[in-house]
Order: C-alpha cells, then sequence, then structure tokens
C-alpha cells in the first residue's frame, strides 16, 4: 500500500530530527509551567479582585494560561515539520521518492498531526490537573460542566495550530518566512485585533481567537461572541482546511 | 530506456530547455554535456517530475515518472549535491526513503556498505565532506537497485580518488545492463567514461553521437599551411594527390600527419611558406567550439552569421573556426 508506505516513510523521517523532540517538548514544558505559575497567581490574587471579577472567574481556563506561549512552540513543530523539506532540499528526494504529491502531502500532515494530538491531549490534561492543584479552594472539577470539553478541547486546539502552522509552511515553503508570519500574528497582532474595540468584531474570527474559546468554562459577563465553544473551533477548523488546501495547491502547482 | 520527445522548459521569458528529443538507452554509460547554465539539471529535473515541462514529454519505460509504482526501484538519481535534512543521519535519511517505496531496511545497509559510509551512518549527514555527500546521493540512488541511473555532475568537487570510483561504479552499472545518464561540464571527464554522448547549449540539442564518433570526427590531426603563392601550393598539392580541406580559405589545412610530404613538395617547386604546422583538436576544444556557437548564435539572434556579405560579423574569428563542420563531415 503506497499510503501506507507514506505514512511509515514520514514517521522516519519526524522521529529522526532533533527539532521534533524540542519543540514538542518545549510546548508541553512552556504550556504546563506557565499555566500552573498563573494559577498560583491567581489564587493569591482572587481575594482582591472586583466581585464581578470573581463572578467570571474561570479556574479552567486560568490553568490553560500557558498556552499563549505554549502553541508559539507548537507553530515552530508544525512549520518546521513542512518547511524543513525546502530549507534543506529535502523536498526533491522525497518528490523523487514519493511522486504523487497529495499522497507525501497528506501523509506528512497525518503523522505529525497525530503526533501533535497525542502530545497536545497530554499536555492539555496535565496543565488542566496541574493547575487546578495550584488554585486550592478556587479549583474546578474534571466532573464539572463544560470542564471535560474544555480539557479536550485544549489538546484540539493545540493539534489545530500545529496543522494551521503545517498549511502555512506548505504554502510558504521556507520556514523563516512562515515563522516570520506567524509567531508575530499569534503572539502580538491577533491578541491586538481580538481586544481593540474597532477590530474586536473582525478579530475574534480570526483561527486562534475563535478556537481558543472551547477552553472558556465560564461565559463572561458581557458576552456577545457571536459563536459557542464548538462553533469557535469550527471557525478555526476552516482556517486550518484553508491553509492546508493552499499548501497542497501551492506544491501540486510548483517545480519542487 | 528514458525518452525525451520535443521537452521544453520556459521561465518566463528565459527558455531554459528547448525542444530537446533524445533516447538514452540501457547497457551503456550516456554523457549528457553542456556547459554550465545549459539546461543539464532541468532536464533531469523534468524526467524526476521534479520539474513540469511547459511542453513536451519525457518518459520512463513508456511512463510518466508518477505513474512509477515505487519509482526508486526504476530509477535512481543523485540530483544536485546535499538534498537532504543535515540533522537526520544517513541511515535514517536512506530508511525513510526505502520505507516510501517498501524497499527492507536490510537495503540500506547494504547500500551504505557499497558506498563505504558504514562507519558514519549514524552520524548526522550536516557534518559529511562533499566527498561523503555524494556517496550518500549514490547510496540513494542506488537503494532502490534500479534499471536505470541519472547521476548530475557526481564527479563535482571530488578528489581523486572519489573521481576514480564514481568511474568505476558506473561502468560496473552500465556493464551490469544499466542505463546509465550522467551530466558533466566537463568533456575531459565524458571522454573517460561515456560510451554515447548527447551534448546540449542554451537547451538546445548539439549533438547525439557515439563517443566513438565524436572522437573520430573531433581529434583529427590536419597541417596548417601558409603561403603567398597559394595558387602554386595548391596546384602542386592538386598533383600529389593531396587532398585540401577547405581550399578557398587563406589558410590551408591538409588532414592527416603529412607536414613532412607537404614540405619537401614545396620545396621541389620552389614555393615559399610562412606557416606549415601539425595540428591536433583536443575534444575539450571541439566541446569548446561546439558549445560557444550555440552562444554566439543567441547573442546575434535574429541576424544570422554571414548575412552581410563581405562582413564578418563582430567577434568571428577571421576565417572560419576549424571544427564548426565536424557535423557535417
Amino acid at each position: 500500500m503506497a499510503a501506507a508506505q507514506v505514512v511509515r516513510s514520514e514517521w522516519t523521517k519526524i522521529r529522526s530530527v532533533a527539532s521534533t523532540v524540542w519543540t514538542l517538548g518545549l510546548a508541553v514544558v512552556v504550556t504546563i509551567a506557565l499555566g500552573m505559575l498563573i494559577s498560583a497567581l491567581s489564587k493569591n490574587e482572587f481575594s482582591g479582585l472586583s466581585e464581578r471579577d470573581q463572578l467570571s472567574f474561570d479556574p479552567t481556563f486560568v490553568s490553560f494560561a500557558g498556552t499563549s506561549l505554549g502553541q508559539l512552540a507548537m507553530i515552530v513543530f508544525g512549520v518546521l515539520v513542512v518547511g524543513n523539506e525546502y530549507s534543506s532540499g529535502m523536498i526533491r528526494t522525497s518528490l523523487a521518492a514519493v511522486p504523487r504529491r497529495g499522497t507525501f502531502l497528506a501523509g506528512k500532515i497525518l503523522v505529525a498531526t497525530v503526533l501533535a494530538l497525542v502530545v497536545s491531549m497530554i499536555t492539555s490534561f496535565a496543565a488542566f490537573f496541574l493547575g487546578q492543584a495550584m488554585l486550592g479552594d478556587l479549583k474546578a472539577s474534571i466532573g464539572d460542566p463544560g470542564v471535560l470539553r474544555a480539557v479536550f478541547g485544549g489538546g484540539l486546539y493545540m493539534t489545530l495550530i500545529a496543522m494551521f502552522s503545517m498549511g502555512v509552511a506548505a504554502m510558504l515553503r521556507s520556514p523563516m518566512l512562515s515563522l516570520g508570519i506567524l509567531m508575530p500574528f499569534f503572539f502580538l497582532i491577533s491578541n491586538i485585533l481580538g481586544n481593540v474595540p474597532a477590530t474586536e468584531k473582525v478579530g475574534r474570527f480570526l483561527p486562534d481567537q475563535a478556537g481558543s474559546r472551547i477552553m472558556q468554562v465560564v461565559t463572561p459577563l458581557d458576552d456577545d461572541v457571536p459563536y459557542g465553544p464548538w462553533g469557535g473551533l469550527g471557525i478555526m477548523v476552516l482556517w486550518v482546511i484553508a491553509a492546508l488546501a493552499g499548501g497542497y495547491a501551492v506544491l501540486k502547482s510548483r517545480d519542487a | 530506456m528514458i525518452e525525451l520527445e520535443g521537452l521544453t522548459k520556459r521561465y518566463g521569458e528565459k527558455v531554459a530547455v528547448n525542444n530537446l528529443s533524445f533516447t538514452v538507452r540501457p547497457g551503456i554509460i550516456t554523457g549528457f554535456l553542456g556547459p554550465n547554465g545549459a539546461g543539464k539539471s532541468t532536464t533531469m529535473r523534468m524526467v524526476l517530475g521534479l520539474d513540469r515541462p511547459t511542453s513536451g514529454d519525457v518518459r520512463i519505460d513508456g511512463k510518466h515518472y508518477d505513474q512509477l509504482k515505487d519509482p526508486l526501484t526504476y530509477i535512481g538519481a543523485l540530483l544536485e549535491a546535499k538534498a537532504w535534512h543535515g540533522g537526520r543521519s544517513a541511515y535514517n535519511h536512506l530508511l525513510c526513503l526505502a520505507q516510501s517505496n517498501g524497499i527492507p531496511a536490510s537495503r540500506v545497509r547494504e547500500v551504505l556498505d557499497t558506498v563505504g559510509l558504514t562507519a558514519v551512518a549514524r552520524k548526522k549527514t550536516k557534518g559529511f565532506s562533499l566527498g561523503m555527500g555524494q556517496r550518500l546521493g549514490i547510496a540513494g540512488a542506488l537503494l532502490g537497485d534500479p534499471r536505470m541511473l541519472m547521476f548530475d555532475e557526481p564527479v563535482n568537487g571530488l578528489d581523486p580518488e572519489g573521481i576514480h570510483w564514481i568511474r568505476n561504479l558506473m561502468k560496473t552499472l552500465a556493464a551490469q545492463g544499466r542505463t546509465v545518464f550522467v551530466s558533466s561540464h566537463l568533456m575531459s571527464e565524458m571522454a573517460l567514461t561515456a560510451d554515447h554522448l548527447v551534448v546540449i547549449g542554451q537547451g538546445r540539442l548539439l549533438a547525439d553521437t557515439s563517443m566513438a564518433d565524436f572522437i573520430a570526427e573531433n581529434s583529427r590531426s590536419y597541417v596548417r599551411i601558409r603561403t603567398p603563392q597559394r595558387e602554386q601550393l595548391l596546384d602542386a598539392l592538386h598533383g600529389a594527390g593531396i587532398r585540401v580541406a577547405r581550399p578557398e580559405a587563406e589558410v590551408l589545412e591538409v588532414d592527416g600527419d603529412t607536414s613532412q610530404t607537404v614540405g619537401e613538395l614545396a620545396a621541389r617547386h620552389q614555393i615559399v611558406l610562412h606557416e606549415l604546422s601539425p595540428q591536433r583538436a583536443s575534444l575539450e576544444e571541439a566541446f569548446m567550439q561546439l558549445t560557444a556557437e550555440s552562444v554566439e548564435y543567441h547573442a546575434h539572434d535574429g541576424q544570422p552569421p554571414g548575412a552581410v556579405p563581405g562582413q564578418q560579423p563582430p567577434g568571428r574569428p577571421p576565417q572560419q573556426p576549424w571544427g564548426s563542420d565536424w557535423k557535417r563531415g
């Protein structure tokens, strides 16, 4: 089976480079550690919060605070998995071995996605339980309404971020260019667009703004976001599909 | 067998490969010769389906490259050096290629042994020297035990020992009945290895001939003669039954190793000679002449040489360059 061969080959590729270990390792450590830190700080600050803020306090979401930084490592993972083929010249060797470009790209993305999903799920659950441990009395339980969905969704969110990055890297065919666009976008620009009143209504449809909704359990009081947790994740999935379709179109049409 | 039919590649205005048609046959080494930038690598990338031809077609055993199931078992290629991830070990690089084509892992160890990289198989390839890199590339080409092999400038930057090794390897592969297609910009290298020669310049086919024919045509020896008494000498030569290559040219050329005969003949007829020099053409010169023509043709595009009678196009030597007629001869 040609597809099975490509999957085996891509698995060998992904497990045999150091960048896989350090990007995913960093994503795990940063997400969990920062989540624990912010959870611990929130516990100490809670009594100082206004009543309004105390009412909308979301212990589950707080334990995912590390995602904002940890997702950057996921972006690097996604970009390097695809982009390294281009920067190293490996793409020509790879396409000579697997000339059906759709099969090649699908195999690569499948393997990287499954790996990202496993790591993201472990990270998400670990970030939740360790974060709650830091929150003391304020902690949420996994059995509370919406909490399991949020924790599960946290893993999906991280995976989708990696997939989106793979699609962008396949379109731009350069890891440096892809990182140069994605890192500032997800770290700064998206946050600014999502929080400035003038652009808020557009900004909330950006992949990370929409997707991170799934990690919220308590809805903010004056919430007027027109989608729910799964709706938001759906918007993010559409972005991912668009990025991957664009990457496929570029790979299919361009000379290697 | 690799068949190219009217293969053309355009990058915007620039024509990299222009209507190339030739066949690479099994059991021999076919040299693919041309100066840098002639379109050799582009042609080879089109054979592998990496670059899409603007027009024309290239087939491997009658099929397009992407129709081949497990293509590495049909045709193995060494493209430019270091087409791999430097952070991956040599073994893992070859393993991922093998797996993608259903080749057993034991074959990876075999080819590493063949190219002499077993000792460094677990080392990251970014520390490899140029020669080790070429060996790894060749290991990748041999991986699927293919009937066809294609090497792009395999001896580039190699030390004499490495060059010797690659030459012998190609000869062994051809002797096993495989198709070996190898590019180079060095005529001297081709003269030592290739049985058949395809020469391109500016993307177009300049020659498709056996190496033996090319040598016979181009390594002729002749005698250059200049004399103020042309007519008398021509008569004398004619009388002695010696043929002059181009009697109308200012400098006369007589084929063969005949300077002694011509000199004695001239003395007997009391003809003054200004020059009587034996010449031998080298293959390198023949190749440069051949490809220089193609460059020149482009430089004077739309103004064919000789269009203005009695006036030499700029940059042309005063007489017709020797060897330019070798295809006619």
